[in-house]
């Protein structure tokens, strides 16, 4: 026994860690560089991604497998993206000198907006998809890992690793790295910076239609919980380091362990588990604020 | 003649990249001291660990025999060193005068009544006096300029660093800022000058140093500076 | 004086209504009302001020709560003594929190104090000696005299911290403190250049500003009757903290006033008469729409006015 629980457990605990981790890593990835890249206080970006999980629940009701529903998602959260990039530029970003405090009261009460949205269109209780996958369980030996925790893992990985060629090796993604690091200079090379952060924030807000979608695979949503996944989201990006795609993954995984052995743990389980992400992000804060890999 | 600043040995990183690599100088009181370099050279690096926007990792800082590399930045202000942003940070929310009253309140503990009476003057001696009751965000680029050096005047420094105070000034504008510094050393305030323009740098500088990538390459009087190959090298690339 | 004079006759007006015959729901009412005076004058000293938006008022304002039912159930301290304490607790969860974030940028701030809302919560939701997630039933002590009922006693209780609030923040405001709060907002890296103790005047404000929230939620749980985690450590509290100075207006301490008193107001009329998702809605469109069109709020409105009409 080591802290309480006996080997099975740790692995089983690290076993689903991993899998949550992944899962933690693509629903952050958007706010990676929304937040870490173009530095935007997106506090709502849990909100439109739990806005994507309802839109994929009604897409998902006409028959199409959630997946499906939330690629499908993508552009229309790509435009809604861009929009909300351009309105908060030309209000706040150009003006420059209160932005701060006013940024993050706007972001605050557009996520509210849109909880209260979804609570008015869809009512508090909770909505779940259905597929194939959501129920049953692959079985390993004495594991049994969820089908859906499978997929959700498969869709993270692939949503990471385009993600991040996609920043490193296409002229736009390096633009937008570029435009994160030095915008002066990107200007002297004739690109137009504010294009080039209208079309980052539309790829990640296109991107959290598709962590909507995992999100409502992996579990039921309620209007409310975008408010926890702040927590989880905010935590993954700052233990990540801002701008880090590839600590996003990294940071995902130690959160999701964390959370995992928690929850499996005998003495502490549910009741604990919004607090680890959440502690966790305190703790990066104060000891190192700059994260795994920041810049 | 005594010195006010030593500069010893003072190195800086941001992650992978050094800024500024074991730069050591040292300032006399009363000098009119110039710092030149190319763009990326180190020169606002090295003004914001002497003021302390930023700590240097290794080497020493001292000022008046005192060590302050580890001291925040206000408390070196208030030890007597100033200095202006080269782009311009006013509080834009105060008044030109009440933007002195900052200082005046924080660094030489003046009642708001006899900081007011302070800063008028200083504001006449720069030619703000106009604007004295002007919001500080209604203020064109040179009038924001001579509200920085206005600023740093306000907290009494023995020391003043002007960083590119004069960057993007017409002729005229430039000899009135040459002035208010000129004045300034006259009553006793060492000064450092970061500057591009070469012939406010050649008029105004005793002694100059100049910077590249990190490294101090050159020291020495305006003209000698000038006719280094090292310098020329640094600015027009090799 | 006229300030003081000011206060001393609306305090006055408190007791005499409270004293009076008006019907027992306007105290009722205008306790929460006052509540939010309270929260917003002091989300108004960091948030305003000083430019350090905090989202996670409800931590201070829930722990303020809960120091004052474990008191209550330990000692049976009387209502001054719970909330002295849970001031206390609140000026140590300013520091503690403001110690550990104030250092890093606004943004960053503001998420831990998400997280403090969360871990709080966490924290009380696993106690069970304060009732853990299902809350705690509590037996209000006998209402002192004069007062005929004990909502009526919280409603001039809650007037007389709204006075100390509104006291702190003008003190501060018009003092060396503001100017200096004043010029961290508006450039953090010049006021560090210009002599001002950045951190420790920024530690000051969240203190003072915890302490006072704190003291705000000491009295709630009377007011209750019960105590349970979701509702006192709910984000909800912080959008409203947060909004009503953003709409009021946050360079003067009248403004968060001017926001608690109208919002406060339509948050009552909206709950009762449709409903409770609809209030957040209202305080969520208001405050982006405020944000967007008028950032001075309606006092720098007021003020745009009065110079125009000259």
């Amino acid at each position: 026994m080591i802290f309480g629980m006996p080997p099975e457990l740790w692995f089983e605990a690290v076993l689903f860690g991993v899998l949550l981790g992944c899962f933690y890593a693509a629903v952050s990835i958007g706010l990676s560089v929304s937040f870490g890249l173009l530095d935007v206080p997106h506090v709502a970006h849990p909100a439109l991604m739990v806005f994507g999980s309802y839109c994929t629940w009604v897409v998902a009701s006409w028959g199409l497998d959630p997946i499906l529903a939330g690629v499908l998602l993508m552009p229309l959260f790509f435009v809604v993206g861009v929009l909300l990039y351009r309105f908060y530029y030309e209000t706040f970003e150009r003006r420059g000198t209160e932005a701060g405090v006013r940024g993050l009261a706007f972001f605050f009460g557009i996520a509210f907006i849109v909880e209260v949205g979804l609570i008015l269109g869809f009512g508090v209780d909770q909505r779940t998809v259905q597929a194939p996958y959501i129920g049953s369980s692959l079985e390993l030996g004495d594991y049994r890992i969820p089908y859906r925790m499978l997929v959700a893992f498969g869709v993270a990985l692939v949503l990471t690793f385009a993600l991040t060629i996609y920043l490193s090796k296409t002229f736009t993604g390096r633009a937008i790295k570029a435009v994160a690091q030095d915008e002066p200079a990107l200007r002297l090379m004739g690109a137009n910076p504010v294009r080039i952060k209208q079309w980052a924030f539309g790829i990640a807000t296109g991107v959290s239609a598709l962590a909507g979608a995992m999100l409502i695979i992996i579990g039921p949503v309620e209007p409310a919980l975008d408010r926890l996944y702040i927590g989880r989201t905010f935590c993954v990006v700052v233990l990540a380091g801002l701008g880090s795609m590839t600590g996003t993954l990294a940071a995902g995984l130690i959160l999701g362990v964390a959370e995992s052995l928690v929850l499996i743990h005998p003495s502490l389980g549910a009741s604990w588990a919004p607090a680890v992400a959440f502690g966790l992000l305190l703790l990066v804060l104060g000891v190192r604020p700059q994260g795994l890999f920041g810049r | 003649m005594a010195s006010i600043l030593q500069v010893e040995n003072v190195s800086k990183h941001f992650g992978g990249f050094t800024a500024l690599n074991g730069v050591s100088l040292e300032i006399a009181q009363g000098e009119r001291f110039g710092l030149i370099g190319p763009n990326g050279s180190g020169k606002t690096t090295l003004i914001n660990c002497i003021a302390g926007a930023l700590r240097n990792e290794s080497g020493s800082i001292r000022f008046n025999d005192a060590e302050i590399s580890r001291m925040p930045a206000y408390k070196r202000t208030r030890l007597g060193i100033a200095r202006s942003f080269q782009v311009p940070r006013p509080f834009h929310s105060m008044t030109v005068l009440e933007n002195l009253l900052v200082p005046s309140a924080y660094v030489t503990h003046l009642k708001d009544s006899e900081g007011e009476a302070r800063g008028m003057e200083i504001l006449k001696g720069i030619g703000l006096a106009g604007k004295a009751h002007a919001l500080a965000n209604q203020l064109s680029q040179v009038e924001l300029r001579k509200l920085e050096l206005a600023r740093a005047m306000a907290a009494k420094p023995r020391l003043l660093i002007s960083d590119e105070a004069m960057a993007g000034l017409s002729g005229s504008e430039v000899d009135e800022v040459l002035k208010i510094l000129f004045d300034l050393n006259e009553k006793g305030i060492t000064i450092i000058m970061i500057e591009h323009i070469m012939q406010a740098v050649m008029r105004f500088s005793q002694r100059v140093v100049c910077l590249d990538a990190g490294k101090i390459i050159c020291e020495g009087t305006p003209s000698s500076i000038v006719q280094n190959p090292d310098v020329q090298k640094a600015y027009l690339g090799a | 004086m006229k300030f003081w004079t000011s206060m001393g006759v609306l305090f006055l007006a408190a007791l005499g209504a409270a004293l009076s015959g008006v019907n027992e729901y306007f105290f009722y009412a205008g306790y929460i009302v006052l509540t939010f005076v309270v929260l917003s004058t002091a989300w108004n000293i960091l948030g305003g001020y000083a430019g350090y938006v905090n989202f996670g008022t409800g931590a201070f304002f829930g722990l303020g709560s809960y120091s004052a039912v474990v008191l209550f159930k330990a000692l049976q301290a009387p209502l001054a003594v719970q909330i002295a304490a849970a001031a206390l607790v609140g000026a140590a969860l300013g520091f503690g929190v403001g110690l550990l974030t104030l250092r890093l940028r606004g943004i960053f701030f503001a998420i831990a104090t998400v997280a403090i809302l969360f871990i709080c919560e966490t924290l009380m939701v696993n106690w069970r000696y304060v009732g853990g997630a299902t809350g705690l039933q509590l037996l209000r002590p006998e209402v002192m005299a004069p007062f005929g009922s004990y909502t009526r006693m919280l409603f001039v209780v809650m007037a007389l911290l709204a006075l100390v609030a509104i006291s702190v923040a003008r003190y501060i405001q018009v003092g060396w403190i503001g100017r200096g709060l004043r010029a961290i907002r508006d450039s953090e890296e010049a006021a560090e250049s210009s002599g001002v103790p950045t951190l420790r005047l920024k530690l000051f404000a969240c203190t003072v500003s915890g302490a006072l929230m704190g003291a705000a939620g000491a009295p709630m749980p009377m007011y209750l009757s019960f105590i349970e985690p979701a509702s006192t450590f709910s984000l909800n509290w912080g959008v409203s903290a947060l909004a009503m100075p953003m709409i009021g207006g946050t360079a003067h301490w009248i403004g968060p006033v001017i926001g608690a008193l109208l919002l406060g107001s339509i948050q009552q009329i909206v709950t009762v008469t449709i409903s409770n998702e609809i209030n957040v809605l209202v305080v969520g469109v208001l405050l982006v729409a405020f944000v967007v069109l008028a950032p001075d709020g309606i006092y720098g409105l007021f003020r745009k006015w009065l110079r125009s009409s000259r």
